[in-house]
């Protein structure tokens, strides 16, 4: 069950990669056809699933026909990879025969798994479009990788710290804000990024690589309003996890805060991430400051998770 | 801050937040006191409060805190010899006690405080006002919709009335007009998540301040009472008094682990004998990691364990003194350091010779063929051996300094001959000029950490409203809708027509609104359907 876990990840990583190149393609033929015609036409492609439920393509070699079928290649893609990877945590949990997030491999499965379930959501509530695709299955797909070479640990019983109920409520939370938050990391610089190609087009300058790809993303104030929803989101999720580990930290520690490293860092993301809620309906803060807010909360979390666990030493340690 | 920018009156301000302040009238030059104030309750300084705090609980995250990790801070300032002190001198061992720290968060919760208690008054003064009258041009609002209607204005303008009632609108009805509200809780949870973290500090610092905190190693066989001679380390808060300390004993009777076969730790299992009154009826506890013994609102944790060995030492006058001495583990397999004293031991003429040893308690021994050095491959004690060093002399007791158990001072002693002693349990080992030391056997001691927060109820009250404040200020809409009813002009007859027009207006997620908006129309419109007037000519159906 454990290998069959392992191999089923091998595939999804295999699959978001295919899914990946679908999207850059999506992107690069509504990139060529922003780039041509003079009224631009929004082509969205809703998920709802493996089988995707959109009309069929219209057989006519038009650009819009190509960024359809390459971008419906696309999501059917990403929902078989994600489908895949549902097996692969459901198999590890059976394998290990306890909850798929004891440890820091599992926890990175989880996250990504959280963000392309995120993404998919977004796309059929028709958030963002395809073209943001190709951005976040290329970190998704990375990680992923990394996670299942770097951090891999074999399936085994939990340290009794980690054998409580609390494991299944505390890290079930912080997976998911967790996946969320990078999500709307990525959607944050997307937005940056998009603002600052449109600023350059607007000043009547070419924007060169890797601004030239801010063409094919959709408007700004929608990768905005996108990041805004996966993260208001995600930040109550958040909260209640870091509660939820105070709580448990109570129980198993004797106190529910103390200042270990992971607490600190859980404190610093969330209060980075308050920072951006006010930000984003404060005078002066709104759009490109408070997505930077967003960015360095992302960052924080990252060291949060990673950077403590390997390097700094703390009551967090046994998860490595 | 959040007037809505298209249409600035107060019909269409749909939050509470305060209103930028009006610029001072000429000549009215306000009090630097008051302006500061207001500087101090702004939303921007709240914002850069806010990135202060990340930003100083930042060296918190790297730099060794002596409130979690003493140890690593005294090895990093005995290897820093110019950094550390600065470091110090800069509180950057004690980030979240220090001086900058505190004043940050204060400032920052004083901010709020005055932003709060402002908004909480415009809350409950909204909470009790009508929906605001409705705008001339309602066409101009984000939403709207217009449409003619048989039925009568009054009849039309009730049974509005009665569909956003049902849909829990607040509405008021004047004019000829209804004006509609929906969503206070959107503010009311804002509100309080906000004064859920006041809360949520005064829970800590009543924690901090009454609270108290004992840590106590227990051998199996041994016990302790909860008062505080009885702790190795106790950390009262500033205003706690002794007599606080809920009376209760607790004996350790057994302490059991278990581990993988790779040496991971799979369960720890403290069996103690517990009384809530020294000297009364015991009862038995499993105390295990995440299992606490709960006494009146004084809480008993399980946080650490380790090996003890039972030695006899018999010295030259041919004394027995036996004793269980506490090894403390230095590696992940439970490799230990152990030190033993003898402090009766006599010299064959009956004058005091004191004994000690150190040396290392091996649980699962494994030796090195050529270089004869031992070392732990395994956490539980399947195969342990003792391996000691002996001394004979002054112990240095007398000095009148404190001295620890772990650790022997041989300034005053000698040597005993002969390379480092390996012993197995039931061996004894003949000392070089007399006297003998037996490894009876090995049994376990745990550390327990006794913890009293009387702050602790209101902190989780606390978050919880956190919690619930969060989810309610981030997903309740705020939105308004009016609807005006137009009677016909002329006379009321089969040719006039009453006009129903209706326009909507929300702050957040305007999407939302906008399918809610359709949604809305599509039954008012229903509601206010003509009642089937057949028209001349096409009234007959049989015709």
């Amino acid at each position: 069950m454990a290998e069959l876990s392992d191999r089923l990840l091998f595939v999804a990583v295999l699959v978001y990669a295919l899914a990946m190149l679908a999207f850059a393609g999506a992107a690069a033929t509504r990139s060529a056809r922003r780039a041509t015609a003079a009224a631009p036409e929004r082509v969205l492609v809703g998920a709802g699933g493996p089988p995707v439920a959109a009309p069929p393509a219209p057989a006519t070699g038009s650009p819009t026909a190509a960024v359809s079928r390459a971008g419906r290649a696309a999501v059917a893609l990403t929902a078989l990879g994600w489908a895949v990877h549902v097996g692969s945590v459901v198999t590890r949990g059976l394998a290990a025969g306890r909850v798929p997030w004891g440890n820091m491999y599992e926890f990175s499965s989880c996250a990504a798994l959280i963000a392309v379930t995120a993404f998919l959501v977004l796309l059929a509530r028709r958030r963002v479009d395809v073209t943001v695709g190709a951005f976040v299955m290329v970190p998704v797909t990375l990680y992923l990788g990394l996670a299942g070479t770097v951090l891999y640990t074999k399936a085994g019983p939990l340290v009794p710290a980690l054998n409580s109920y609390w494991i299944k409520i505390h890290v079930a939370a912080a997976v998911t804000a967790s996946g969320a938050f990078l999500l709307s990391g990525v959607i944050a610089l997307l937005y940056l990024l998009r603002g600052r190609h449109d600023e350059m087009v607007e000043r009547g300058r070419t924007p060169k690589f890797p601004l030239s790809l801010g063409q094919a993303l959709p408007p700004a104030p929608a990768l905005d309003r996108a990041a805004y929803a996966v993260i208001a989101f995600a930040f109550p999720v958040w909260t209640f996890a870091v509660i939820a580990g105070a709580i448990w930290a109570e129980a198993a520690w004797g106190r529910y805060w103390g200042w270990d490293p992971k607490e600190t860092w859980s404190f610093i993301t969330w209060v980075l991430y308050a920072g951006y809620l006010h930000a984003r309906a404060t005078a002066g803060w709104k759009g490109r400051k408070a997505a930077w807010v967003a960015v360095a909360a992302a960052g924080a979390l990252i060291v949060d998770y990673y950077v403590v666990n390997i390097f700094v030493v703390g009551l967090h340690s046994y998860a490595s | 801050m959040t007037t809505v920018q298209q249409a600035p009156d107060e019909a269409t301000r749909l939050s509470t937040a305060p209103a930028p302040p009006a610029a001072p009238g000429r000549g009215a030059r306000p009090a630097p006191l008051r302006t500061a104030w207001r500087q101090l309750t702004s939303m921007r300084t709240a914002l850069l409060l806010l990135f202060l705090l990340a930003l100083a609980a930042v060296p918190g995250g790297f730099i060794p805190q002596r409130s979690t990790n003493p140890v690593e801070v005294r090895d990093y300032t005995a290897e820093h010899t110019t950094l550390a002190p600065l470091l110090d001198r800069l509180s950057l061992f004690d980030v979240f006690a220090s001086p900058w720290f505190s004043a940050i968060y204060l400032l920052l919760f004083l901010s709020l405080a005055g932003c709060l208690v402002p908004r909480i008054r415009l809350h409950a003064r909204a909470l009790r006002t009508a929906p605001p009258r409705v705008p001339a041009a309602l066409s101009r609002l984000p939403v709207s919709e217009r449409w003619e209607s048989d039925a009568p204005a009054e009849q039309v303008l009730a049974d509005v009335r009665r569909a956003l009632r049902r849909g829990r609108w607040r509405t008021v009805a004047r004019d000829g007009a209804v004006s509609a509200e929906k969503g206070y809780l959107r503010e009311t949870g804002n509100l309080l998540f906000h004064v859920s973290l006041v809360a949520l500090l005064v829970g800590i610092a009543v924690g901090s301040f009454y609270g108290f905190k004992g840590t106590v190693l227990v051998k199996e066989g041994d016990g302790f009472a909860n008062t505080v001679l009885s702790y190795d380390d106790v950390h009262p808060g500033r205003r706690f008094s002794p007599d606080r300390l809920v009376p209760f004993v607790v004996g350790l009777e057994q302490f059991t682990a278990t581990y993988t076969d790779e040496g991971r730790a799979l369960t720890f299992d403290a069996a103690l004998d517990w009384s809530a009154t020294p000297g009364g009826p015991t009862r038995p506890y499993d105390l295990r990691v995440n299992h606490p013994l709960d006494v009146d609102g004084a809480k008993v944790y399980l946080i650490g364990h380790g090996y003890s060995v039972t030695v006899v030492v018999r010295d030259r006058a041919g004394n027995e003194l036996p004793q269980t001495v506490p090894c403390l583990p230095q590696d992940a397999n439970f490799l230990s350091s152990c030190v033993i004293k003898a402090y009766n031991a006599l010299a064959p003429d009956g004058k005091r010779e004191q004994l000690g040893f150190e040396g290392q308690l091996t649980p699962t021994t494994v030796q090195d063929p050529t270089t004869g050095q031992v070392t732990s491959v395994h956490p539980a004690a399947d195969n342990p051996a003792l391996t000691l060093v002996g001394f004979r002399g002054d112990l240095g007791v007398d000095s009148g300094e404190a001295q620890s158990v772990y650790t022997l001072d041989t300034s005053r002693m000698d040597q005993l001959s002969g390379p480092p002693q390996g012993l197995r349990p039931g061996q004894t080992w003949d000392l070089p000029g007399g006297g003998s030391l037996t490894y009876e056997a090995t049994s376990e001691w745990a550390t327990f950490q006794v913890t009293q927060d009387p702050g602790k109820v209101l902190a989780l009250i606390a978050s919880a409203g956190m919690v619930l404040g969060l989810l309610l200020s981030l997903f309740v809409r705020r939105r308004r809708l009016w609807v005006r009813v137009a009677a016909p002009a002329g006379e009321q007859g089969a040719s006039g027509r009453t006009v129903v027009e209706v326009g909507g207006l929300a702050r957040t997620d305007p999407e939302a609104f906008g399918t809610e908006f359709a949604e809305l129309v599509e039954r008012l419109r229903d509601r206010a359907a003509p009642i089937a007037v057949p028209r001349p000519g096409t009234g007959d159906l049989r015709g």
